[in-house]
């Protein structure tokens, strides 16, 4: 009976996230109608949205896998720059926006997934300290990897050069008349067509957040976290690690892909060098000030987190310094002995219902 | 005489990986835990040194001796502060925790110095022409490859003629046993994270040396190709983090050279996934099988 009761419990949790969700995008789109947001809060949205499924994508391989990556950004910005290039070759085929968003977020969240599935390779067979030195290590060369790329798009189709000395340049792409170029190597993606909206990012997040809760409440979610509370044991009851692991890793690539691309669109110049080690940072806090494992408190996390700096100026000098101590003390505080005891003294009434719940 | 050149800038190079892999490899040897933290310990002690050389005018030598005395300082204040709770921790707590660290340097350095690059003077001036002067060899390279072999060779001795040195290898075989034997942990830690941070500061004058732009992000990127070099030459092992370093410098060096300049960083980054693919153990490292 106590079983049967915890996960319908849980179920009802996965409602109420889903809910609280849908309220704050009626409530939002609302008071947009209403003119009562200004125009930099109203900016703010679909970057949140992109954070949102960061976050939540990220939780799935740090929170509910137990392997910290350190490039979760090298995936978001593979998939910012596929969804651009489809995005933008396919401008004058399809003359529907939200069919071309939509065509770029799936082609972000398939390349994402590609490249997730080629790192996760390598990098699964590695544990603890060396996977994530690894992610950061590919999250790294992605960012070069594409700081050298120069793609653009005529009548011939699309047209890519892979700049390796950095002696090429955009002409070299000997595009035809009414051609253009979609990325010029180091200064990234110019002029793109800014087609990113709320209401995709709040479908995003709703998607993002059917395929995680449904993976972690399946078969294949109880798998993985087996593995992360007891590698050896998950092992020796059958559960084929690698193939689990790399369910999860793919998974979370390809949301971070379709991040990406929303978050590509957003914006109409956008550099490889905005991906890097920081941004993952970024969401890792987010990830980590909300609990791991936590999906509701992502999504939490980054909203305060991300509106936190624009609201208050000033703040905005301090803000990764205050992050930096946030990730320590929230460390500190749930994973030493002693801050341990001193939270049971403090906080007895809690402890007794955990027990007795 | 061009792939002369590229190799000696690669030794020296290479020799300042190695001084700050041989502060990692100590500490991954003994506390087990990567300490993201060090890349930003090396960035302090330049910008230490830069303020006793520029704003105080001390000589050189007394700078860096300054840079080392702070670092250890705030090595030992960290270990204790951050990492001596987290202990008994998960590993990925403690790793979180160590970026945590590192974030809070990069950002404090931020707010002390400002994000513009001060303009370093390098430790010693001149160079050596060599070859009727086709090949030449600034005095900073020959300083730091002669610093980094005579670190080494006084870090081989201190672990294995010295009490003190003999007690960090126990720790790193085994803490319990180690304690049981009359071994203060802690404070074997404790040094353990002092002679990484001296180590640290050190590395921070030779690299700014090198690339004189100071600025709060200049650690980072050599801390981590620093830790590829330990886990090249085998992590905890002190030849290993030299060989290691060496290596890593000149293949970076010929890669920028002869592939491509962009992508020198990616190329340093493929070596590490290929050695942790093919001998994860590293070069000079045992292979410890995990007991169940």
């Amino acid at each position: 009976m106590k079983n049967l009761s915890s996960s319908s419990k849980k179920a009802r949790a996965d409602y109420f996230t889903y809910a609280g969700v849908t309220i704050a995008f009626i409530v939002i789109t609302l008071l947009r109608n209403a003119g009562s947001l200004n125009r930099s809060q109203q900016g703010l949205l679909v970057p949140i949205c992109c954070y949102i499924v960061m976050a939540v994508s990220l939780n799935l391989t740090v929170g509910i896998l137990g392997e910290l990556s350190l490039g979760h950004a090298g995936f978001m910005s593979v998939g910012a720059f596929s969804g651009i290039t489809a995005a933008m070759s396919l401008a004058n085929i399809i003359p529907s926006t939200a069919l071309r968003l939509a065509i770029a977020m799936v082609v972000g969240a398939v390349c994402a997934a590609i490249v997730g599935f080629l790192v996760g390779i390598p990098v699964l067979r590695l544990r603890g300290d060396y996977l994530a030195i690894v992610t950061l290590a590919f999250g790294e060369i992605l960012k070069e990897l594409i700081t050298c790329l120069i793609v653009g798009y005529d009548s011939n189709g699309l047209h890519v050069i892979f700049n390796v000395n950095g002696s090429k340049t955009a002409s070299d792409l000997n595009l035809l008349e009414g051609g253009r170029i979609i990325i010029k190597g180091a200064q990234g993606a110019t002029g793109t067509q800014t087609i990113a909206s709320f209401t995709a990012g709040f479908i995003l997040i709703m998607i993002t957040l059917l395929i995680v809760q449904n993976l972690v409440r399946s078969r294949t979610g109880r798998a993985i976290m087996a593995i992360r509370d007891n590698r050896i044991a998950a092992e020796s009851v059958g559960i084929n690690i690698t193939k689990y692991k790399m369910i999860a890793f793919v998974t979370s690539a390809a949301l971070a892909g379709a991040a990406g691309a929303l978050f590509g669109l957003n914006y109409s110049n956008l550099t490889a060098a905005k991906f890097d080690f920081n941004t993952s940072i970024l969401v890792l806090v987010f990830v980590v000030l909300g609990g791991l494992g936590n999906i509701w408190g992502s999504i939490i996390a980054t909203v305060v987190l991300y509106i936190l700096p624009e609201a208050l100026r000033g703040f905005a000098t301090y803000r990764m310094l205050i992050y930096a101590i946030v990730l320590i003390l929230v460390m500190l505080t749930t994973n030493s002995p002693q801050m341990k005891l001193l939270l049971q003294k403090l906080l007895p009434k809690r402890k007794e219902e955990e027990i007795n719940g | 005489m061009e792939f002369l050149a590229y190799l000696v800038s690669g030794i020296s190079l290479g020799s300042v990986y190695a001084i700050i892999a041989l502060g990692y490899t100590m500490v991954y040897g003994i506390a087990k835990m990567l300490n993201f933290a060090h890349g930003d310990v090396i960035m302090i002690g330049g910008y230490i040194s830069y303020i006793a050389a520029v704003n105080l005018g001390l000589p050189t030598l007394v700078a860096v001796v300054c840079a080392m005395a702070v670092c250890t300082v705030l090595g030992v204040v960290i270990e204790g502060l951050a990492y001596r709770p987290l202990r008994s921790a998960p590993s990925l707590a403690v790793l979180i925790t160590a970026i945590g660290v590192s974030y809070f340097l990069q950002n404090s350095a931020l707010l002390i110095w400002g994000a513009n690059p001060k303009s370093y003077t390098p430790v010693v001036e001149g160079t050596l022409k060599l070859f009727g002067g086709q090949l030449s060899i600034s005095n900073v390279s020959i300083l730091t490859v002669a610093a980094c072999i005579v670190i080494m060779i006084g870090l081989t001795l201190f672990t294995s003629k010295t009490k003190m040195g003999k007690a960090m290898r126990a720790c790193s075989e085994d803490k319990g046993a180690a304690q049981l034997m009359g071994i203060n942990v802690n404070r074997t830690i404790s040094l353990t994270f002092a002679i990484g941070s001296a180590l640290a500061a050190i590395a921070g004058a030779l690299l700014c040396s090198f690339s004189p732009a100071l600025m709060p992000t200049t650690g980072s990127m050599p801390g981590i190709k620093a830790f590829t070099a330990a886990v090249f030459g085998g992590i905890g092992s002190i030849p290993g983090a030299f060989l290691g370093g060496i290596l890593l410098g000149i293949i970076e060096s010929l890669a920028r050279g002869y592939i491509s300049t962009q992508l020198s960083n990616s190329i340093v980054f493929a070596v590490l996934i290929i050695i942790l693919l093919v001998r994860p153990a590293g070069l000079l490292g045992k292979y410890v099988p995990e007991k169940v």
